[in-house]
């Protein structure tokens, strides 16, 4: 009965009669997502775009701009294939041999997910300062590692290292010892077997690794910010800068850059998406 | 792979020719391993414990008793007390909703929930700024009914439940997948209720799923640092977490201070990790269980 009465009151009563008869556990988390994710995202597009194309564009190509997407995503794009070698070979290492202190180093691996920011950032940069631990090895050889370019590579190189490692060692788990061993028997090398054999079913859950380990690695700030010195053309990176224009009060900069990020960190997002649906597909 | 590699070509070979060529490889590759993880994380883990008592435990106790440093754990708490529980009951809904339904656009909704993974912390919060700060969308509004939420608490926990939004539903959704609807679907049939099959079937079966996406969202809560960063105005007693309290002692050059709260902080971390472990082994042996 209600049916046929909705029926003939105008469209938006209808969907207003729908949504109401929805029962609470779909309204719950509709309008949470709305409030909380969809909204915020609306907002900063729609505040970019009140800028004009003209200004925006003269804004997000300024040359402070530009140095720090160089200084960002060629960083993070350099910190993400180095932490894609060696999160195979870790992977490997954790799946494929046994040692002691196995199982507290596969869990140590998690670490840079649990550790915060601001700790990870504060204990680089005393043990990469001139005078840390490992620092002290390369001021001798003229390298100054924390507060340079090198400190956000580190930093970056921290917080993705986790990445590669989840996504690869499922898959290295599930492959089958059998396919390498019959490669061994019709007289493979070690070199071979792995390039031809081992190495292609993995890199589906590799590559989406190191697109997670990248997107990490742009977005982040709270390591970064102290282990650099946040200098423009030098070791500023985008994240710090949009900081750096809110705390100046400069809104339609923070929010420009801001729009440049969040547009190519969901870019990204759909990259990982269609990595993970070739993943599947491999399996 | 090496040692049935060199069993299948040299069968000939003696048990200790065997071991001993298994053995140059893996060391290699297990000392490079290990190698890489000391320079990146090891030992800046340890170092945090080690500068956090280097002058002893007493002065790091005195630390702690610092007013500043204790109202940034009281902060910390109150934000993570808001907002866990919240983020657990919405992910709770929106896993059920996710894993039990089909519906249109389902595979969207899925990959919207990562967004807040996949943003920066600053950008996160810049976006609260723009919608709740003296400009934004409800600044006008706000303002006249003199609510302050940036710069003030509410935009902290605001800015940490978008942090940590996807957390709970991330760990249900599979796990409820998994458990399927014959258990509720019987349950039903024999006439419970709704709230008593949720309470006596569904949560028994999902519940270390469920306090693994509690654990994790616990942790980013009280570690967040970007998002309250830009949200808060860092002011020393009134809107200092303890991760911002980390980077303002060091920047007054405290480093003292900052290590006896980093160290607080890294001491969480470690917790997670190994309720984590421990989770993760439960869940584990309940699956070999079912397979068995």
């Amino acid at each position: 009965m209600t049916a046929t009465t909705s029926h003939s009151t105008p469209t938006w009563r209808n969907w207003f009669g729908v949504v109401s008869r929805l029962p609470w556990i779909w309204i719950v988390p509709t309008a949470y997502l709305a409030v909380m994710l969809l909204l915020p995202t609306i907002a900063l597009f729609l505040k970019a775009s009140t800028e004009g194309p003209v200004r925006f564009w003269s804004i997000a190509t300024s040359p402070v701009a530009l140095d720090a997407y160089r200084v960002t995503f060629g960083t993070a794009l350099v910190t993400a294939f180095i932490n894609g070698i060696f999160g195979l070979l870790i992977a490997w290492v954790l799946v494929r041999y046994e040692f002691p202190f196995r199982r507290v180093i596969d869990a140590a691996v998690d670490l840079p997910f649990a550790l915060p920011t601001s700790v990870a950032g504060l204990t680089l940069a005393t043990v990469y300062s001139e005078n840390g631990w490992i620092g002290s090895l390369f001021a001798p050889l003229g390298i100054k590692l924390a507060f340079t370019q090198w400190g956000v590579a580190i930093a970056m190189l921290l917080i993705s290292l986790p990445f590669v490692v989840r996504t690869v060692q499922p898959v290295l788990a599930d492959l089958e010892k059998d396919v390498e061993e019959a490669a061994w028997c019709l007289g493979a090398s070690k070199f071979q077997t792995f390039w031809r054999v081992v190495l292609p079913p993995i890199i589906p859950a590799a590559l989406t690794g190191v697109a997670l380990g990248f997107s990490r690695a742009v977005g982040e700030y709270g390591s970064v910010v102290i282990v650099s010195s946040n200098t423009p053309y030098k070791d500023l990176i985008a994240p710090v800068l949009v900081f750096q224009r809110l705390e100046q009060y400069d809104y339609s900069g923070a929010t420009v850059i801001g729009a440049v990020l969040l547009g190519l960190s969901l870019a990204l997002l759909v990259l990982i998406n269609l990595l993970q649906a070739w993943g599947r597909r491999y399996g | 792979m090496a040692s049935t590699g060199s069993t299948l070509k040299t069968l000939p070979d003696t048990p200790a020719q065997k071991v001993k060529r298994y053995d140059w490889t893996k060391i290699g590759l297990i000392a490079l391993a290990v190698l890489y993880l000391t320079l990146i994380l090891f030992i800046p883990a340890l170092n945090v414990f080690v500068q956090a008592f280097s002058k002893g435990i007493g002065p790091f106790f005195a630390n702690l008793t610092e007013p500043a440093f204790q109202n940034a754990v009281r902060l910390t708490l109150i934000i993570a007390a808001i907002a866990v529980p919240i983020n657990t009951v919405f992910g709770l809904c929106a896993a059920w909703v996710i894993a039990r339904k089909r519906f249109p656009g389902r595979a969207l909704v899925i990959s919207i929930l990562d967004v807040p993974f996949s943003v920066s912390p600053v950008v996160a919060g810049l976006m609260i700024v723009l919608l709740y700060g003296r400009n934004g969308w409800f600044g006008p509004f706000l303002n006249a009914h003199d609510i302050k939420i940036v710069f003030a608490l509410p935009g902290m926990i605001l800015a940490t439940a978008f942090i940590t939004l996807p957390f709970v539903a991330r760990e249900v959704i599979p796990v409820l997948e998994e458990a399927g609807t014959d258990q509720e679907e019987a349950a039903q049939t024999l006439g419970a209720k709704n709230w008593q099959i949720f309470w006596r079937v569904t949560l028994p079966s999902i519940r270390w799923g469920l306090l693994y996406g509690v654990l994790l969202t616990n942790a980013r809560a009280m570690g967040e640092f970007g998002a309250i960063s830009v949200v808060s105005g860092n002011i020393a007693n009134k809107t200092q977490t303890l991760p911002l309290f980390v980077e303002e002692s060091y920047k007054q050059y405290q480093t003292e201070s900052a290590y006896s709260a980093a160290v607080l902080l890294a001491f969480l971390a470690v917790v997670t990790l190994v309720l984590k472990e421990i989770l993760e082994r439960k869940t584990r042996i309940k699956q070999i269980k079912e397979e068995a």
